[in-house]
C-alpha cells in the first residue's frame, strides 16, 4: 500500500483531474488516468511531502455542506452591505481567535474556508500562540465571531484531521 | 442537442445562471468602490471568487451538458483551483498591507496578532 500508493489522496485526486480534462472516458484515458495517478506521486516522494490523514470522512462531508450554505449567506450579506441595502450603522473590527487547531492541512482548509465566505477576511496566523487575527466586515460581537468560528469550523477539523 | 434545439426554459435557467453570477461579480467590483478601507475592500473581490464563481461555472457546465449530450464536469475544476488559490492572493495583500500599517503607526493599523 505505502510503497505503490504512498499518497492514495493525491493518486486520486490526480486520476480524476486527468479524466475530467480529457472528455468522454474511453479505455485509453482511463489508462493514462491510472499511469498519472500512479506516476507523479511517486515523483513527488522527493519533495517528501507530509501524508494526509483524513480520519473522519462523515465529518468531512457535513463540513462541506455547511460551508456552502455560509458561503451563500455571506455573500448575499455583503452584497446588501455594498449596494447600500441594509439600514442602519456598520462596524468593522478585527477579532482575535485562539486556535487550537495545529495541523498544516487543516489550517490551510480553514484559511480556504474564511475566505471563501466573504466578510471574514484571513489577516495573520501566528503559530506560536495558535492566535489568528481575522478582519470582520460586519462586526457585531467578537465573542460572538470567535465562538462561530470554533464550533461551525474548527472544532469539524480537528476531527478530520485528528 | 445544438443550442438552438434548446428547450425555451433550459435557455432561460443557463442566462439566468450566467446573469447571477456575473451580477455578484460586478457587486463584488463596485464594492472596491464603495467601501472605504483597505481591509473593507479586500472583502469585495471574493464575491466573484466564490459565489460568482460558481453560478457561472454552473450555467456553463449545464449548457456544455445539454450540448454535447453527457455530463461535463471539466469546469468544476476551474472552480476548485480558484478556491485552492484565491486565499493565498488576499493573504499576501494582507500581510504586506498590515505590516505597512503597523510600521507606519497608521490608525487603521490591525493590532498586534
Amino acid at each position: 500500500m505505502s510503497r505503490v500508493l504512498p499518497h492514495p489522496w493525491l493518486s486520486a485526486a490526480l486520476a480524476l483531474t486527468w479524466l475530467l480534462l480529457n472528455g468522454p472516458p474511453g479505455p485509453g484515458s482511463l489508462l493514462l488516468a491510472l499511469a498519472v495517478g500512479l506516476a507523479v506521486p511517486a515523483v513527488m516522494r522527493a519533495l517528501r511531502p507530509r501524508p494526509v490523514r483524513v480520519r473522519a470522512p462523515g465529518a468531512l462531508v457535513r463540513l462541506t455542506a455547511v460551508v456552502i450554505v455560509d458561503m451563500v449567506r455571506s455573500n448575499i450579506d455583503v452584497a446588501r452591505i455594498i449596494l447600500g441595502l441594509r439600514p442602519g450603522g456598520r462596524r468593522t473590527g478585527f477579532v482575535a481567535i485562539p486556535l487550537d487547531l495545529r495541523e498544516p492541512f487543516g489550517l490551510a482548509l480553514l484559511s480556504i474556508i474564511l475566505t471563501a465566505t466573504p466578510g471574514t477576511l484571513w489577516v495573520q496566523y501566528d503559530s506560536d500562540t495558535g492566535r489568528l487575527l481575522l478582519h470582520v466586515l460586519d462586526y457585531t460581537d467578537g465573542e460572538a465571531w470567535i465562538r462561530r468560528v470554533k464550533d461551525r469550523y474548527e472544532r469539524p477539523l480537528m476531527e478530520i484531521f485528528a | 442537442m445544438t443550442a438552438a434545439q434548446m428547450p425555451a426554459w433550459v435557455a432561460c435557467l443557463v442566462v439566468a445562471l450566467a446573469l447571477a453570477g456575473a451580477g455578484f461579480a460586478l457587486t463584488g467590483a463596485l464594492g472596491l468602490i464603495r467601501l472605504k478601507t483597505f481591509y473593507e475592500r479586500v472583502h469585495a473581490p471574493t464575491l466573484g471568487a466564490t459565489l460568482g464563481m460558481a453560478l457561472i461555472l454552473a450555467s456553463s457546465m449545464l449548457l456544455l451538458s445539454l450540448t454535447e449530450g453527457r455530463l461535463v464536469l471539466r469546469d468544476g475544476l476551474i472552480g476548485l483551483f480558484l478556491t485552492a488559490t484565491t486565499p493565498v492572493t488576499l493573504l499576501l495583500l494582507t500581510r504586506a498591507a498590515a505590516h505597512r500599517d503597523r510600521h507606519e503607526g497608521r490608525p487603521g493599523a490591525p493590532p498586534k496578532a
